[in-house]
């Protein structure tokens, strides 16, 4: 069972629920994982102090030309639909590796053999524990782009058996849509402000649109207006939890503390959602 | 002598497009007799690597110098690998940007003078 904590606004607390959520469920003797796919700027770790057992680096294969072998036909750059591969001339071919999508598409096309896949690094993945709570983090690389690549990695790291919570990067573009792909549930934070409904709006329309079962969670509860609510209420959209807007949940934030172990009368916040997420059906038992 | 100048029409009464990858359009003239042909640019709305596309452009036009406003990293890397010769910071009319160059006024770029995707906010 994948349950994938996203938002369209970023701050929201995806983090702080994701983290607090997966340990919730691992203290209550589930099997669970806990998956940071936010890989531009993964901050689950820093509340759920995981003991790391492994670093693994993350490389996409890029184009290498041997020159000698071009004849400059011009195929390679023809096809590339990013300009990471173009050719000049006889022997005059450039690659740009950051605009590169590891399609295949060039050596395949190449007739002359001269274009071999080569591997570069885009990043690390993380894997460890925080008690029985299984963790893996994905960290893109400063100034790499491939971000659904490597949040399609540290997917790899799924445990079919486990319950999982991914953390989704903000906002409902390319990288969301990665994380989001094969989940089973779609918890979606918001506030209750205007941007957060208006971002809301957006992340409700992609969870839609993949055809994603999914119910809101308010943070910050009391801030804002009921616009938020309204909108869930006439969309018939369920809203799985509400955290109110308590100074001292963001001053645990603030030292990288859990919210459950630090102000225990939330841990029957999370135990409710939990017990709620007991009762999706998961896809892989379905026919 | 050929050389492509960013534009934002056909003609050579058009201003000098400040973009180079996501130029309106590339104005390819004969130095020396003023004839032209104008290139709509199909790279004005890529979702990425305009630059390198738009210097393939120019470089398939047979263009030997390129004046245009601003020039990127990429775009800059595929003109030079071409040996075509760079000049940025143009403003005014085509027509004023070929008589600029014909002057022999007009230093060479030999750097890019803009980061990535700069013509992306203008």
């Amino acid at each position: 069972m994948k349950i994938a904590i996203a938002s369209g606004k970023g701050g929201t607390g995806k983090t702080t629920v994701a983290t607090n959520l997966a340990r919730t469920a691992a203290r209550l003797g589930c099997k669970t994982q806990y998956l940071d796919c936010d890989v531009e700027e993964p901050n689950g770790h820093i509340f759920l102090k995981p003991k790391i057992d492994s670093t693994q680096p993350v490389t996409v294969d890029v184009p290498k030309v041997d020159l000698q072998k071009c004849t400059g036909c011009g195929k390679c750059g023809e096809l590339c639909q990013y300009s990471a591969i173009i050719s000049l001339a006889e022997h005059n071919v450039l690659t740009f590796e950051q605009l590169c999508h590891s399609c295949t598409g060039c050596w395949l096309i190449c007739p002359e053999n001269a274009i071999e896949p080569a591997p570069l690094e885009i990043g690390q993945i993380e894997l460890g524990k925080a008690g029985s709570l299984h963790f893996a983090s994905g960290l893109l690389n400063i100034g790499h782009v491939r971000t659904p690549s490597m949040i399609k990695e540290v997917k790899k790291h799924l445990d079919p058996d486990s319950l999982a919570f991914i953390d989704v990067p903000p906002g409902t573009s390319c990288p969301v849509v990665e994380a989001l792909k094969d989940t089973d549930f779609v918890l979606l934070v918001t506030e209750p402000t205007p941007f957060g409904l208006n971002d809301l709006k957006l992340a409700v329309a992609l969870a839609r649109e993949m055809l994603l079962p999914f119910a809101v969670v308010i943070n910050r509860s009391g801030i804002g207006n009921d616009q938020v609510k309204q909108y869930c209420h006439a969309e018939n959209i369920n809203i799985a939890l509400e955290l109110p807007d308590d100074i001292r949940i963001a001053h645990a934030y603030s030292q990288g503390r859990m919210l459950i172990d630090e102000l225990p009368e939330y841990k029957k916040h999370f135990t409710r959602l939990y017990k709620y997420l007991e009762t999706i059906p998961d896809k892989r038992h379905d026919t | 002598m050929k050389i492509a100048i960013t534009a934002t029409g056909k003609t050579l009464d058009s201003q000098v497009d400040p973009r180079f990858g996501r130029a309106a359009c590339f104005i390819i003239a004969d130095t020396e007799t003023m004839e032209f042909t104008a290139i709509e640019n199909d790279n004005i709305a890529a979702a990425g690597g305009a630059g390198i596309s738009s210097a393939k452009t120019v470089i398939d036009a047979g263009a030997e110098a390129v004046l245009t406003g601003n020039c990127g990293p990429n775009a800059h890397r595929t003109l030079a690998a071409a040996n075509i010769k760079l000049f940025t910071g143009l403003t005014g009319s085509v027509q004023t940007a070929v008589e600029q160059f014909n002057s022999g006024k007009l230093t060479e770029t030999t750097a890019p003078n803009v980061q990535s995707h700069f013509g992306m906010d203008t």
